[in-house]
């Protein structure tokens, strides 16, 4: 089921995960890229992508890790997970970026394919 | 999620911007977790205190509250920093000023002061311990454990913000009941149990199950070392927010046998040896600073030993002696900060680490890139003290 997290609406390349991802361990904040050689979208920035992932992981810190992503203007346009974890969904509501839980488009959406996400419509529209 | 005609005004911007800040976010954690509403927590605890981990950008946004006159709403304590503040490590100027900045926003926000990741343990006394069964709000994973699993408390695993934004507004929201399907058992299948066996079990248990995983044939001979190796462990590889020992459960059943915990300590422990020891994450409480002291008896450490305690326990150690024993088998002993995600370890520096914590070895690994030697406590000073 979708559902509204973050309220808002974004247009950009999708960028999708299989994994979930460590915002505290495996995301660079200041360059706005996946800085873990064992993830599978290591060196792929951030910055304006509709970011589809399965849930975040690891330290509760990784929040401040979203929200500095954002101050620092790197940060995906939206993002979309199949389960909601805490440090994802404050990060986002604390920075302002829209987030929608589906876990179908996560895991049926293409890498690469441009993407308007409406977290309040609910809509997701392949351009 | 319902609320209040008081918290509607609240999350509308009726108390002031910082109110407003906060209700946004546990109204976003609210809904996502399905929750049908808010519930008064009486103590929070904050993680987002080391300069090392939330940078110039949370440096600011934390300064930004400050200055807007942000106050906590309950009895809060937080999170180690990066360094002892009572100590000189020659530290780059940059990194002090950004976590001086840090402490002193929290400071004028209203909040204790404490530097510890054990809140569990130096405030264990029922002037300041919540009666059991209330609401608290935690954010560091370890303590969040143990609060629910043997401190009789309720909490949430939070975020940073979670927990910030629970302070601020003196509640949290509170999640619906959990499929007993969704649980599952773990049995422990080791002999003779270390710490760093406890460790181990709750790094695999964690990664098993999403909230609560129920342990199997561990209540016995669990002493209080273990108990928080293994919610440290826990609260590094997953989701989790509690266990249960030998409760009732009907999910998946999984064995920790010899097999799991070669596997998880294969993953873990990256190097045969270590240029320095590191003891202490979660910190060390008193009970365990006299326990090292008496397991070194007159030998001592030929290598650089740290040892991360909390400023409490160390004051008692201190009173005690254990601090002096300590000292004199050549610990360092620091206060304000842990074996996670601290400056003073650096590749720069050292190659390998030897510890028994199976959270710092995670870290230690990750973050600050040295290779980690993991062995029980036991061991080490076996190993390592003459």
């Amino acid at each position: 089921m979708r559902r509204t997290i973050v309220a808002g609406r974004a247009t950009g390349p999708v960028l999708r995960s299989a994994e979930p991802i460590n915002f505290l361990g495996a995301v660079d904040a200041a360059r706005g890229a996946i800085s873990d050689p064992s993830h599978a979208l290591h060196g792929r920035a951030l910055r304006g992508t509709i970011l589809a992932f399965p849930h975040g992981t690891g330290s509760s810190v990784g929040a401040y890790t979203v929200y500095a992503l954002k101050a620092n203007g790197v940060a995906p346009a939206a993002m979309v997970c199949a389960r909601p974890d805490a440090s994802v969904v404050s990060g986002c509501a604390i920075a302002g970026i829209p987030l929608m839980l589906d876990g179908g488009l996560c895991a049926g959406v293409r890498d690469g394919q441009e993407c308007t996400v409406d977290t309040v419509a609910l809509t997701a529209v392949p351009a | 999620m319902e609320l209040t005609r008081d918290e509607e005004d609240a999350l509308h911007g009726r108390h002031g911007e910082a109110m407003e800040t906060a209700y946004r976010v546990l109204v976003a954690t609210g809904e996502a977790m399905g929750a049908a509403g808010l519930e008064e927590v009486s103590w929070a605890h904050l993680s987002g205190v080391n300069y090392n981990t939330i940078g110039e950008a949370g440096a600011r946004f934390l300064a930004d509250m400050a200055a807007r006159g942000t106050r906590v709403q309950t009895r809060t304590t937080l999170n180690p920093m990066g360094y002892d503040a009572r100590a000189d490590h020659g530290l780059p100027g940059e990194f002090v000023r950004g976590q001086e900045g840090i402490a002193s926003s929290y400071e004028s926000m209203g909040v204790d002061m404490s530097f510890s990741c054990i809140p569990y343990e130096i405030f264990r006394e029922g002037d300041v311990l919540p009666r059991a069964g209330r609401r608290v709000a935690f954010a560091e994973s370890n303590a969040a454990i143990y609060a629910n699993s043997v401190g009789g408390l309720r909490t949430n695993k939070e975020s940073a913000f979670g927990a910030l934004a629970a302070a601020i507004a003196g509640k949290s929201p509170v999640a619906p009941p959990e499929d007993p399907a969704s649980v599952p058992t773990v049995r422990l299948r080791v002999d003779g149990p270390t710490d760093l066996d406890y460790g181990l079990l709750g790094y695999f248990a964690g990664a098993a199950g999403s909230q609560t995983v129920n342990l199997a044939g561990a209540a016995g001979p669990m002493d209080h070392r273990g108990c928080k190796s293994l919610c440290a462990g826990m609260g590094t590889s997953g989701t989790c927010s509690r266990f249960a020992l030998d409760g009732q459960a009907c999910g998946e059943r999984l064995d920790f046998g010899r097999e799991e915990r070669d596997g998880a300590l294969d993953s873990l422990s990256t190097a045969e040896t270590g240029d320095m020891i590191a003891l202490g994450s979660p910190q060390l409480g008193a009970g365990e600073l006299a326990g090292l002291a008496s397991m070194i008896g007159g030998a001592s450490f030929k290598k650089r030993c740290v040892v991360f305690c909390a400023r409490a326990s160390l004051e008692a150690a201190e009173a005690a002696g254990d601090a002096a024993r300590l000292r004199r088998a050549g610990c360092e002993l620091l206060a304000d900060c842990c074996a996670c995600l601290t400056p003073l370890i650096s590749a720069d520096d050292v190659d390998s680490v030897t510890t028994s914590s199976v959270k710092a070895a995670y870290y230690l690994s990750r973050s600050n890139g040295v290779g980690v030697d993991l062995r029980p406590i036991s061991e080490i000073v076996r190993g390592e003290a003459r």
